[in-house]
C-alpha cells in the first residue's frame, strides 16, 4: 500500500491527540466503528457559546489513512459552527488526503464521528434546557 | 546495520552466496539440456541434475529416486493433490482431508476439487495452532483418498505431528500428503522413518532460488500420481518439461548446506529470536500466536492489542515484516490462520509475524527492540481501544457500530 504524503504526514505528525473530559459543558464526543472491523475512531469538539467549534481532540484505532482522516477532520471542524462542520463530506477528506478506493470507508468514518460528536454535543445542550 | 531490516524469512530468503556462485557456470558454460543423451552438454547438465537430486533427498533421507523436480512447492502441492485425487478417486473414493490453517496452495486446490465433486473435510486446530489427532481420526471415512497436513505452519512457525498422523493415514491405507516447504532446514525430516507418500519442497525458503521446487514420491510403497503438466515425459512421465539446470544445482547446493549447516545455524537463530521475545515480552498486552514448543525457531508472531495491524506496520517501516492482517490487500479480512486459533479479530488484525534466518544480526534485533517498543507505545497512546482498556472498560461489554 501506498500511501500519500498528506497521509503520511497526519500520519507521522497526527494534530490534536488526546481528549476532553466528555462531561464538561460543551464537549460532545462521537465514536464510531468497531475493533472487529479494524477501525475504531473517537473524536471529540468543545463548542463555544456562540456554537462555533473552539477545539477538537482524536483517537484512533486503525489503518495509516483511518488516522489520517481523524487528524484532518480535527483540524477542518475548528472555527466552524455545528451546523458548518456537519457540512464536511466523506468525499471531500478522500480527496485532500487522495484516498485509495479501499480507504473510502475510512473518510466515512470520519464523518460519521463528526455526526457522532455533534448529535452528542446537542443531546447535551437539549438535556440542560 | 542497513535499513530496513529483513525479517519475512518465511516470505523468502536471499539466494546464499554460495548457492549461486554454484549455479552460475550453469547459465552459459553448462547450458546444455539435461535431456540431451547424444552429447556430452546433456551428459554434464545431467550429471550436476542427478547430484542435486541427491542433495535434496539427503536432507530428507529419501532416495534420490524419489524425488521429482518441479516450479516449486504451490506446484508440488498441485501434483500431490491433484495427482492423488485423480489417480485414486474412483479407487479409494473421493473424500480429501486437510486443515484450516494451511497454505492456500494446499487450500485452493482443495477447493478446486471441490468443485469437481470431490468432498473436503477443514480440520480445526486447536488454540495452539496445533491439530488433535483424535480429531483427524474422527473425520477418516472409509472412501477418504488422501490427507493433506503442513509440517510447518508459514504464519505461526507451529510444527504439526506428521509421525502420528501418518501412522493413522497408514492402517487405513490413505495417502498422505505434506507441504514442507517451510521446514526444510528448520527441522529434522526423515522421510525413511516417516509414513509420508507425498513431501512438497521449495528452494527459496531455504537460501535457494525462487521458481524450483520438488516432490517427493514414495516409492515402497509405491504411489501413483495422475500428471498435471503433459510434454516430452520429463521425471518419469510425473512432470514434463525441460529441467531448469542452474535452478536444480542452485536447490541441491541450498539442501546441502542447510544438511550441514542446520544444527548450528538453528541454536543461533533460536537465540536471536528468544531475544526479540525477551524483549517485548515485558510490554503490557503482548500476546504470542501458536505454540511455543512445537515451533521453528526463527519465527515469532506476536498480537500487540489495542494497535491496528496496518498502523503499525506503517510504523514500522525499517522493519520488513508481514501483519497477519489482510488489510493492505484490498480485503479487511484478519488472517485466516489466526482465526482458525480461536483469537478474536482485533488481535489477529494486530498481529506482525517476524521471520529470522541466516544474515540476522543481534544489532538488528536490539533495533528491532527499540523501535517496537516506541512506535507500540505512540500508537496506543493515540488508540480509543487502549484508552478504555486502562479505564478499565472491558472491550467485549462494549456496543460497537460495526460498518
Amino acid at each position: 500500500m501506498s500511501y500519500s504524503v498528506k497521509v503520511i504526514d497526519h500520519y507521522e505528525n497526527p494534530r490534536n491527540v488526546g481528549g476532553f473530559d466528555a462531561d464538561e459543558a460543551g464537549v460532545g464526543t462521537g465514536m464510531v466503528g468497531a475493533p472487529a472491523c479494524g477501525d475504531v475512531m473517537k473524536l471529540q469538539i468543545k463548542v463555544g457559546e456562540n456554537g462555533v467549534i473552539e477545539d477538537a481532540r482524536f483517537k484512533t484505532y486503525g489503518c495509516g489513512s483511518a488516522i489520517a482522516s481523524s487528524s484532518l477532520v480535527t483540524e477542518w471542524v475548528k472555527g466552524k459552527t455545528v451546523d458548518e462542520a456537519l457540512n464536511i463530506k466523506n468525499a471531500q477528506i478522500a480527496e485532500e488526503l487522495a484516498l485509495p478506493p479501499v480507504k473510502i470507508h475510512c473518510s466515512i468514518l470520519a464523518e460519521d464521528a463528526i455526526k457522532a460528536a455533534v448529535a452528542d454535543y446537542r443531546k447535551k445542550q437539549g438535556g440542560e434546557a | 546495520m542497513h535499513l530496513p531490516i529483513y525479517l519475512d524469512y518465511s516470505a523468502t530468503t536471499p539466494v546464499d552466496p554460495r548457492v549461486a556462485k554454484k549455479m552460475i557456470p550453469y547459465l552459459s558454460g553448462h547450458f546444455g539440456n539435461p535431456a540431451s543423451r547424444s552429447h556430452s552438454f546433456g551428459w554434464t547438465a545431467e550429471a550436476a541434475v542427478e547430484e542435486a537430486r541427491a542433495e535434496v533427498a539427503a536432507l530428507v533421507k529419501a532416495d534420490p529416486k524419489e524425488i521429482i523436480w518441479t516450479s516449486g512447492a504451490t506446484e508440488s502441492d498441485n501434483l500431490a493433490i491433484k495427482g492423488v485425487a485423480h489417480f485414486y478417486g474412483e479407487t479409494k473414493g473421493r473424500h480429501l482431508i486437510s486443515v484450516k490453517t494451511e497454505h492456500k496452495a494446499v487450500l485452493d486446490t482443495l477447493r478446486e476439487l471441490e468443485r469437481q465433486g470431490f468432498r473436503v473435510t477443514y480440520l480445526d486446530v486447536r488454540e495452539n495452532g496445533l491439530i488433535d489427532p483424535e480429531t483427524l481420526k474422527a473425520a477418516l471415512c472409509d472412501d477418504t483418498a488422501l490427507v493433506s497436513v503442513m509440517l510447518v505452519n508459514n504464519e505461526i512457525g507451529v510444527i504439526q505431528p506428521i509421525a502420528g498422523i501418518g501412522d493413522l493415514c497408514h492402517e487405513r491405507g490413505i495417502i498422505f500428503h505434506v507441504d514442507a516447504a517451510q521446514a526444510t532446514g528448520k527441522v529434522d525430516i526423515d522421510l525413511s522413518a516417516l509414513n509420508v507418500d507425498l513431501m512438497s519442497f521449495s528452494a527459496h525458503k531455504t537460501y535457494g532460488p525462487k521458481g524450483i521446487g520438488a516432490l517427493y514420491v514414495r516409492k515402497k510403497p509405491r504411489v501413483r500420481l495422475e500428471a498435471q503438466m503433459h510434454g516430452g515425459g520429463h521425471e518419469r512421465g510425473f512432470r514434463s518439461g525441460t529441467l531448469a539446470t542452474h535452478q536444480i544445482v542452485g536447490m541441491g547446493e541450498a539442501f546441502r548446506l542447510a544438511r550441514e549447516e542446520m544444527a548450528t545455524e538453528n541454536t543461533r537463530v533460536r537465540q536471536l529470536r528468544d531475544r526479540l521475545l525477551q524483549g517485548i515480552a515485558r510490554m503490557e498486552a503482548v500476546q504470542v500466536n501458536g505454540d511455543m514448543t512445537a515451533r521453528v525457531a526463527h519465527n515469532l508472531n506476536v498480537s500487540f492489542a489495542y494497535v491496528e495491524g496496518e498502523s503499525l506496520m506503517m510504523a514500522l517501516k525499517d522493519l520488513a515484516v508481514s501483519s497477519g492482517s489482510a488489510c493492505t490487500s484490498a480485503s479487511l479480512e484478519p488472517s485466516y490462520v489466526l482465526r482458525a486459533l480461536g483469537r478474536p479479530d482485533e488481535l489477529a488484525h494486530s498481529s506482525i509475524r517476524f521471520t529470522l534466518g541466516r544474515f540476522t544480526t543481534e544489532e538488528e534485533i536490539d533495533y528491532a527492540i527499540g523501535l517496537l517498543w516506541q512506535k507500540v507505545g505512540k500508537l496506543r497512546d493515540m488508540s480509543p481501544l487502549w484508552e478504555m482498556a486502562q479505564a478499565g472498560i472491558d472491550l467485549d461489554t462494549v456496543q460497537w457500530a460495526a460498518h
